[in-house]
C-alpha cells in the first residue's frame, strides 16, 4: 500500500490545493527517523470535501498540519491557490495563513480558558486589523449567530463554561472569522456524543455551503466520513492506499485495507452480520516500515511481489484509484 | 436463568453548590446470570454513575439510596471491606480510558498479579504464570516481554487488552465494561469487542456494556437498556428494540448516527437541545422539551414505565407504533 504515483492528480482543473511528494520526518534519535508522511501527492478542488481516513498513527494529522506548514515538511511542494507555500519565507507565509484555517479534535483544550468568547473570536480579526473595534464586535456577534450560539448569552463567558459541542462551535466561529478558502478539520467530532456529533457535522456542511468553503476532513470514522465527504483518501503508514468518491469506496472498496476498515464499523442493526474477515494486529512502527507494500504483513492476499515492489496508484474506474498489486475486483 | 444483580429504587445524587445533582433517579433493573446487557445514553444520562455506584466506586460527595442485590446480598448494607471482597471475584470493571486506568509507574506484570495474590491468595510464581496465560488469552504478543513493560510503552489497543486481562483475572461473575472502546480506533474496537464476546462465552460471564454507540450494542448484547436524565426510558431484547422501538428518544438517538448503508452527502437528523438540568426536577417527561411528538400531557405529567406483554418496557405516553 505504498501508494506512490500521481496518476490521480487533476492539474487541468486548477485545484485550490495541490500537494506533491510531501514528506514529513520526525527524528527518533541521532540515526533514525520516522516518515510520518512518506511521499504523498493529492489535490483538492474548490468546493470539495476531501476526507483523509486511517488508523491512529497513519500520519493523517501530520499531513493536515504539514499543509499548514506546522512544522515545515521535509520535502515536497504545497501549492495553495496558485502559490507555492512550501518555499515561502516566514513573512510571506504569514500573509497566506488567513486563507487556511484549522479546527482541532479537542475543542475544549484548543481554546484559551482565560479569554472570554468574544475575545477568542475577535483575536484573529484584531491581529489582521479587520475593521474598528465596533465593526469587529458586530462581526463577532454575526459569527456566533452563524454557528448557532446566542451572542448575548455566550459573549462574556469562558470556554470552560461550555460543553464539548459548544466549544467546537466556538472553534468553528473562530476558524471562519477570516473568511478562509480552505478549512482543515482534524477529527472535529470524535470527542463528541452521537447526538452532538450530528449537530456539528450539519453545521460544518451549512458553513461550507454558505461560505463556499473547501474542506479537508480528517477522521478515523468511516461512517462520519461517508456522511460529509465528496472524495475519500485512505492512508496507511504515511502512504496512500485508495482514493475514490465515498459511494464507490463503500460499495466497491478495491484495497484490502479499505475493505477491512469498512468491515470494522459497527452496524446499528443486530440482524446484519459482517461477512468478511476482520483485520488482525495493529499497524507496525513506521520507524522501520515493511518493504514493498506497507500493508503487506496484515494483508490476506499478500504475495512475494508485494514484498519486492511498492505498488503504484492505478485507476480502476473513473475517479477511483488504488495502490495495490492485487486489488479486489468483483 | 436466575437473577445476578437486582437494583431496586436505586438513586445516586451528588451535593453541589447549586443543590443536589440527581445523576440516577430511581432505577429498577434486574440482570440475569449469563446475560449481556447494553446500557445506552448520551453523556450525562447517568449510565456511568449507575454502573460505578453499583460497584461502590462513588466519591464521598455522592449519596446512594435504594438497594442493590448481588447474588441475593444487599450491597448497600455491606461495610467497605465486605464490599471490597466482591471486587475482582464477584464484580469487575473495565474503564473507558486505558491510558489513565493503569498505573504509569508500575510494570504490567505487577499490576496484573495484584488481584491474583490479594484476592485469590496465589503465590508469586503461580500468579506470574497465570498472568502470562491471561496476556496470551487477550492476544498480547510476547507476554513474557510485556510483563516487564510499563503502560507508556504500549499502544492504546494493547493497554485496553491489559485492562481487560486485569478485570477478568479473578474470573468475575459480572463484568462492567464502561465505554471500553470509545478511545480506540475502529479496527481495534472490532478486535476488543470480539475478544469480550469470546471471553464472556467461555467463562459464562455476565456483562454490562455501557456505551453511547448503538452500533456497538447491536452486535454484542442480548438486551438493551436506554437511559435518559438518570432514568431507564426503554428496555427490550436487542433485536426487539431495533425492530420495534417505542421511545422517541431511542429513535432519535439511532437516527443521529451516520451509517454506512445510507448514501453519502445526506443531512443527519439531530436531537435538538440538551439534557435537562440534573439539579432540577421538572414536571412531565424529561425528554418532552426535545421530543418532536410531545403534547401538553407530556409536559405536565411524567409517563410511568409501561411493560408490554413481551416484556418490552418504555416510558412514554405516545410510543412509536409499527416496525421502523
Amino acid at each position: 500500500m505504498a501508494g506512490t504515483g500521481k496518476i490521480h492528480l487533476r492539474p487541468q482543473s486548477s485545484p485550490i490545493l495541490s500537494v506533491q511528494d510531501l514528506v514529513v520526518n520526525f527524528k527518533v534519535d541521532r540515526k533514525s527517523f520516522v516518515s510520518a508522511v512518506a511521499g504523498i501527492s493529492f489535490d483538492v478542488l474548490r468546493g470539495e470535501t476531501l476526507a483523509i481516513v486511517g488508523e491512529s498513527g497513519c500520519g493523517k494529522t501530520t499531513l493536515g498540519k504539514a499543509i499548514m506548514q506546522l512544522p515545515r515538511p521535509k520535502g515536497g511542494t504545497i501549492v495553495l491557490d496558485g502559490e507555492d507555500i512550501s518555499k515561502m519565507d516566514g513573512k510571506d507565509l504569514r500573509l497566506v495563513r488567513p486563507k487556511v484555517q484549522m479546527i482541532f479534535q479537542d475543542a475544549i483544550s484548543s481554546l484559551d480558558p482565560r479569554l472570554q468568547v468574544k475575545n477568542l473570536i475577535d483575536e484573529p480579526l484584531k491581529v489582521w486589523k479587520r475593521g474598528s473595534a465596533e465593526e469587529r464586535s458586530g462581526r463577532v456577534d454575526n459569527l456566533l449567530d452563524a454557528v448557532g450560539l446566542d451572542p448575548a448569552i455566550v459573549r462574556d463567558r469562558r470556554s470552560y463554561e461550555f460543553s464539548g459541542g459548544q466549544c467546537q462551535r466556538i472553534s468553528i466561529a473562530r476558524a471562519i472569522a477570516l473568511d478562509p478558502m480552505l478549512l482543515i478539520c482534524d477529527e472535529p467530532v470524535s470527542a463528541l456524543d452521537v447526538s452532538v456529533q450530528a449537530q456539528i457535522l450539519n453545521l460544518l456542511q451549512d458553513m461550507k455551503n454558505k461560505l463556499g468553503l473547501t474542506l479537508i476532513f480528517i477522521s478515523h470514522d468511516l461512517a462520519v466520513v461517508k456522511a460529509v465527504s465528496t472524495r475519500v483518501l485512505v492512508m496507511y503508514l504515511g502512504k496512500i492506499c485508495e482514493i475514490a468518491d465515498p459511494d464507490d469506496l463503500y460499495l466497491k472498496p478495491a484495497h484490502h485495507y479499505s475493505r477491512a476498515l469498512i468491515a470494522a464499523v459497527p452496524i446499528p442493526n443486530p440482524e446484519v452480520q459482517v461477512n468478511f474477515a476482520r483485520l488482525g494486529g495493529e499497524p507496525p512502527s513506521s520507524i522501520n516500515p515493511p518493504s514493498g507494500c506497507r500493508f503487506r504483513p496484515r494483508c490476506s492476499s499478500a504475495s512475494d511481489r508485494c514484498a519486492a515492489e511498492e505498488p503504484k496508484l492505478q485507476e480502476i474506474a473513473p475517479g477511483h484509484f488504488v495502490a495495490c498489486h492485487h486489488p479486489i475486483v468483483d | 436463568m436466575t437473577d445476578l444483580l437486582k437494583l431496586e429504587d436505586f438513586r445516586v445524587s451528588f451535593s453541589t453548590p447549586r443543590g443536589d445533582l440527581h445523576a440516577v433517579r430511581s432505577v429498577d433493573l434486574t440482570i440475569l446470570k449469563g446475560e449481556s446487557v447494553g446500557i445506552v445514553g448520551e453523556s450525562g444520562s447517568g449510565k456511568t454513575v449507575l454502573s460505578r455506584a453499583t460497584m461502590g466506586l462513588m466519591p464521598s460527595t455522592a449519596t446512594q439510596t435504594g438497594s442493590a442485590f448481588f447474588n441475593g446480598t444487599d450491597l448497600s448494607t455491606l461495610s467497605r471491606d465486605d464490599l471490597r471482597s466482591h471486587w475482582g471475584t464477584g464484580m469487575a470493571m473495565i474503564f473507558q480510558d486505558p491510558l489513565t486506568s493503569l498505573n504509569p509507574v508500575r510494570r504490567i506484570g505487577s499490576q496484573l498479579t495484584e488481584g491474583l495474590t490479594v484476592r485469590l491468595g496465589m503465590g508469586r510464581e503461580q500468579a506470574r504464570s497465570r498472568a502470562v496465560e491471561l496476556l496470551d488469552r487477550v492476544r498480547i504478543p510476547d507476554p513474557l516481554v510485556t510483563m516487564k513493560k510499563y503502560p507508556g510503552e504500549l499502544s492504546g489497543g494493547m493497554r485496553q487488552r491489559i485492562v481487560i486481562a486485569i478485570a477478568i483475572a479473578c474470573t468475575p461473575e459480572l463484568l462492567f465494561a464502561d465505554e471500553p472502546t470509545t478511545a480506540l480506533d475502529v479496527t481495534v474496537q472490532a478486535q476488543v469487542l470480539e475478544l469480550l464476546t469470546e471471553l464472556r462465552a467461555e467463562r459464562n460471564m455476565t456483562m454490562v456494556l455501557v456505551t453511547h454507540d448503538l452500533g456497538v450494542v447491536a452486535g454484542h448484547t442480548d438486551r438493551v437498556v436506554v437511559m435518559y436524565a438518570g432514568q431507564i426510558v426503554e428496555t427490550a431484547p436487542t433485536k426487539d428494540l431495533f425492530r420495534n422501538m417505542k421511545m422517541p428518544y431511542t429513535e432519535a438517538l439511532l437516527k443521529s448516527i451516520p451509517r454506512l448503508d445510507q448514501p453519502s452527502g445526506q443531512r443527519l437528523q439531530v436531537i435538538s437541545g440538551r439534557l435537562p438540568d440534573p439539579t432540577k426536577t421538572e414536571p412531565g417527561c424529561a425528554f418532552a422539551p426535545r421530543c418532536t411528538y410531545a403534547t401538553d400531557k407530556c409536559r405536565a405529567e411524567a409517563p410511568p414505565l409501561t411493560t408490554a406483554p413481551n416484556g418490552h418496557q418504555y416510558r412514554c405516553f405516545f410510543p412509536i407504533t409499527g416496525a421502523n
